[in-house]
């Protein structure tokens, strides 16, 4: 799983039958340290999650995994929302 | 598989429900020589590793096969602790934590 920023959200009227009714948010992948690297992805949020909140994303196959994304085109999944941090005794 | 180091864990209340009851743990990636490579990522754990513990997973889709036939979305999964890497520039053990 990746950290990331959800920075933005997506909108599509005309898509994928099978993407009807999911939400499409913006995350930009970020280092444990708060920094945001390059990285941007369009993900489909399982969770909830809204802009600027710090959260988990699978991507490749393993975002079929869940019961939203099963069997659908989709490559980027947001699977929880941080709480807290804990890397080499630095806590964020 | 590859190898790396656990530095640190990550809490998250809200998160898809195959995942409640996972544990996940940061991992550094490491080089077979010990040495850091590349970004932090997250893992699940299915062998009681903790911070400081020198560890192997397993990237990609295979990270989902410890858990079948429950499906989870995971793309790290760590499948065990190291005790000791013979490397042709010489053996090392990690330190026990």
């Amino acid at each position: 799983m990746i950290l990331g920023k959800v920075i933005g959200t997506v909108w599509a009227t005309r898509k994928d039958e099978q993407l009807r009714g999911l939400k499409l948010q913006m995350v930009c992948e970020l280092d444990p340290d708060g920094t945001q690297k390059d990285k941007v992805i369009v993900a489909v949020d399982s969770v909830g999650a809204g802009v600027g909140e710090t959260v988990l994303f699978v991507q490749g196959s393993s975002a079929r995994q869940t019961e939203v994304t099963k069997n659908k085109p989709i490559d980027a999944v947001i699977v929880a929302i941080v709480d807290k941090m804990d890397i080499e005794g630095n806590q964020s | 598989m590859n190898i790396g180091r656990v530095i640190g864990n990550i809490w998250a209340t809200p998160k898809t429900e195959s995942l409640i009851g996972q544990r996940m743990l940061f991992v550094q990636p490491m080089t077979f020589s010990g040495a850091d490579v590349g970004g932090k990522i997250v893992a699940l754990d299915t062998v009681d590793s903790g911070v400081g513990d020198t560890v192997i997973y397993v990237s990609s889709t295979e990270a989902t096969i410890p858990f079948k036939p429950k499906m989870i979305p995971a793309d790290a999964t760590i499948v065990g602790v190291v005790d000791q890497v013979d490397h042709k520039n010489g053996s090392w053990k990690p330190h026990s934590r």
